[in-house]
């Protein structure tokens, strides 16, 4: 068999992974609580009884949305594959660790997709106008991949206990979602505030809503794609190199 | 008693005549820290061939199956599974595994778990039904198909692995202890499902501590101990091997004294059991010569004589013996 056709058959493989997960692990207790109710409690504790408009809304809570669904089952599946030792049934199929990697994020982008869709469709019900819609959907995309990378580099610990990878990604998700322009855009923080939130992906998402949702970004929409393109790149990589190192030491 | 010895040749004595080979492993070598789990073994086994490993708890049995089937990586030394390097893309694809804990996916149902492992291993959508329709039916566990894994009992579940290592018509099956800890028709269940795979022309690795299990199924058995392979043989030649444990069984029609059995030719040693003498010897047909001679030397008349064979689980102590 020639590498290409094996890398097809590999892709193939790691959609089956996908929805597999998607299958299992969607409906679980830690997904829908840490994916969905958290994200929406915290806005609402943030938006509840203050005067902003939608526009201004929207963007920020897509983003929070965006990022913890795509967190959400990304760092759960490997512990919880452990602890039931199918990780063991998967490592003996003809699998790659890469691709039960994808797999795993191709499930975890899917449910932030998805649900992401949600707050979006509720806007656009209260005739909000999307300036960009390409550059939204491609928004959306690229985040949702970056987000769902990030959360498998969580679960690169090689941990049994899935509430403690969860407790973990919560310990680095909620500072970001402090820093990156959510509740505060980008242009009303100080100085400081502006480096510290560059280095948070999110920020470059939550700029290209603002963009497409508001049509006032602080970055331009080049500088946003392109830096949500490299923190993709260096945490798919990343959590590839890291769970391929960590696996055998799951079983 | 015995001392440990190393057979020479892995491929020694082999029952049926095999093409060529579906394992090959040679030097495999697997370190826990400063334990040494898996010493430097080397063994093949021929296609068709149901291999036997048979070994105490910790002697390296599950860590030479995760090797081969590429969960865990060696520290040094290779292995071949039908031409692939273990633990490669072509070797899985060929290879079954059913592991020594269950490892189905309990949130769905035993049919789904049948249908992803097909598709894992790239089974066509309409083969794959077909299969699993008849692996269901052969693991009894047709009525159950649609239940969720985590109704099912340990045996059912066990059954349920079987049926997931063989929907991808694998040559070669590895087995860890599959019928460890499950009640008496599964376990039966799944020995004549491996009896039937090697006629199929499959090849069966087969890790168990049941001798009997071991004794019934294999061609051929590799005992390990503490990482060392200390014996390969057919059950009959490793029990044939273990000749000081062979004996004759006589009793007299009247008292005999039990040293002047000790002074026969060929007889090691003498153990009185009820009314019977037992003659401990590396040859019975000697010991029965001169044992016959002496009751007619004595006149003594014998009522029972019967020559006793050592069993597998003898020869498996007397091997592994520390």
């Amino acid at each position: 068999m020639d590498s290409f056709s094996t890398l097809v058959q590999q892709a193939q493989r790691s959609l089956v992974i996908a929805r597999k997960n998607i299958r299992i692990y969607y409906s679980k207790g830690p997904v829908v609580i840490f994916g969905i109710l958290f994200p929406v409690f915290l806005f609402l504790a943030f938006a509840v009884g203050r005067d902003f408009s939608i526009q201004f809304m929207l963007p920020g809570l897509l983003g929070m949305v965006l990022f913890f669904t795509s967190t959400a089952i990304s760092p759960a599946v490997a512990p919880w594959e452990t602890q039931a030792r199918t990780l063991e049934r998967l490592i003996s199929s003809p699998l790659t660790a890469s691709t039960i990697i994808l797999g795993d994020i191709l499930a975890s982008f899917a449910f932030g997709f998805l649900i992401s869709l949600i707050p979006l469709g509720a806007g656009l019900a209260l005739s909000l106008q999307i300036h960009t819609p390409a550059a939204l959907f491609g928004g959306l995309i690229l985040a949702g991949f970056c987000f769902s990378s990030l959360g498998l580099m969580f679960s690169a610990a090689p941990a049994t206990m899935p509430s403690t990878i969860m407790m973990l990604s919560s310990m680095i998700k909620f500072p970001v979602v402090f820093i990156s322009g959510i509740f505060i855009p980008l242009k009303q923080l100080p100085g400081w505030g502006k480096i510290i939130s560059y280095i948070s992906p999110l920020t470059y998402f939550t700029d290209i809503a603002r963009h497409c949702i508001q049509n006032e970004g602080y970055l331009s929409l080049g500088v946003d794609f392109l830096a949500l393109f490299a923190f993709t790149g260096l945490f798919l990589i990343l959590a590839l190199k890291l769970h391929q190192k960590t696996m055998p030491e799951r079983i | 008693m015995y001392p440990r010895k190393k057979k020479e040749s892995p491929m020694a004595d082999s029952p049926k005549k095999h093409g060529s080979l579906a394992l090959q492993v040679s030097g495999l070598t697997k370190k826990y820290g400063n334990v040494t789990a898996v010493n430097a073994i080397s063994f093949q086994v021929k296609k068709e061939e149901i291999f036997g490993f048979l070994g105490p708890n910790g002697a390296g049995k599950t860590t030479t199956v995760r090797i081969l089937t590429g969960v865990i990586k060696a520290d040094g030394g290779k292995a071949v599974v039908l031409g692939g390097s273990a633990g490669s893309l072509k070797a899985k694809q060929k290879a079954g595994v059913v592991p020594e804990m269950t490892n189905a996916y309990l949130d769905i149902s035993g049919w789904d778990n049948l249908m992803l492992m097909a598709e894992i291993y790239g089974v066509p959508k309409r083969q794959a039904y077909k299969k699993a329709e008849e692996l269901f039916k052969k693991i009894e566990l047709y009525p159950q198909k649609g239940q969720k894994v985590r109704t099912y009992s340990k045996g059912m579940k066990q059954r349920l692995i079987l049926a997931m290592s063989l929907i991808s018509d694998p040559e070669i099956l590895f087995l860890d202890e599959p019928t460890s800890g499950l009640d008496v028709k599964s376990a039966r269940l799944i020995r004549g499902f491996i009896k039937e795979l090697s006629s199929q022309g499959k090849t069966v690795f087969l890790t168990t501590h049941q001798m009997e299990e071991a004794n019934q199924l294999c061609d051929r058995i590799a005992i390990i101990d503490q990482g060392n392979i200390v014996a390969i043989d057919p059950p009959e030649k490793l029990r044939a091997e273990i000749k000081e444990m062979h004996s004759v069984e006589v009793s007299f029609d009247r008292k005999v004294k039990t040293e002047s059995l000790y002074q026969l030719p060929q007889v090691s040693t003498v153990e009185r059991v009820g009314d019977k003498f037992r003659l401990y010897t590396s040859s019975p047909g000697e010991a029965i010569v001169s044992l016959v001679n002496y009751t007619s030397r004595e006149n003594v008349g014998i009522i029972s004589l019967n020559t006793l064979t050592p069993s597998l689980e003898d020869a498996f102590l007397a091997l592994t013996e520390r």
